[in-house]
């Protein structure tokens, strides 16, 4: 019986990447999101450089600022996932210890951004 | 790919690699990217422990203050503040680069040399902000 699949459908993810373009248009796209909030957080670090715990709570539980640091910790951290994956696809080329090390990125990473929200809502809520 | 088996006595030619180029500003400023990428991620799990420990309390603040004001901890901030620059700077450059601006070969070289006397004069502008008592001014 023929296959129902289209020609195209059968080839998707078959390259030498198993992927298109994707991985480098997340990149870009995180890069630019990071442009502002990258400013943002230098401002605010060097703002709150120096003074104490109370005056970062008061800050950090402010609903905006609370918002613009986990994007920026949620986006960067994604970012970084990428970044790394790129890294571990050049130098590490035994299969298992590769799949490994791209789960293990993968679950820091949510586990990172995870930790971060988490201490944000906690921060606000005191 | 190393996990594809070779035929044993047969040493295939690999293509040429760092330690045989002329260095370039172009090869510095990539090779920097990637390295400032990398120990970024070391910075992304100090942030994260930083915001656990404002959330902790005040104890749980000084315990992360402890390493954030040796001289050792003021260093490795003096280095995440610098990757911060240069990755910030370089990535802009890559973004043009996307958007088909500055390949030009001796635009990409001049660029080059840009971003790394930008980043590291963004890091120091940053620490005598610190040094000279204007930062903090969120208080």
């Amino acid at each position: 019986m023929k296959s129902a699949e289209t020609p195209l459908h059968k080839v998707q993810g078959l390259g030498a990447s198993h992927s298109g373009t994707g991985h480098f248009w997340r990149t870009g796209v995180t890069s630019i999101a990071l442009i502002p909030l990258s400013l943002w957080f230098a401002y605010v670090m060097l703002g709150l450089v120096g003074t104490n715990e109370v005056t970062m709570v008061q800050y950090l539980a402010h609903p905006w600022n609370a918002i613009l640091m986990a994007a920026f910790a949620a986006i960067s951290l994604y970012h970084m996932g990428l970044g790394l994956q790129v890294v571990i696809d050049d130098y590490v080329h035994t299969a298992g210890t590769k799949i490994f090390l791209l789960l293990l990125v993968r679950a820091a990473v949510i586990a990172l951004i995870a930790t971060c929200v988490f201490a944000l809502i906690r921060i606000a809520s005191v | 790919m190393a996990d594809l088996p070779q035929k044993p006595g047969r040493v295939r030619p690999l293509s040429p690699h760092l330690t045989i180029w002329r260095w370039q500003v172009t090869m510095l400023a990539s090779i920097m990217h990637r390295a400032t990428g990398m120990a970024l991620s070391a910075g992304a799990i100090v942030l994260t422990w930083w915001l656990i420990s404002i959330s902790d309390g005040p104890e749980g603040y000084d315990s992360f203050m402890v390493y954030a004001a040796m001289p050792l901890g003021i260093l490795v901030l003096f280095g995440f503040t610098w990757a911060f620059a240069f990755h910030f700077c370089n990535g802009v450059r890559h973004l043009a680069w996307d958007l088909g601006y500055g390949f030009d070969k001796h635009v990409a070289s001049n660029t080059g040399f840009l971003v790394i006397a930008v980043s590291f004069i963004l890091t120091l502008a940053a620490f005598a902000l610190i040094w000279t008592g204007h930062a903090g001014y969120l208080q």
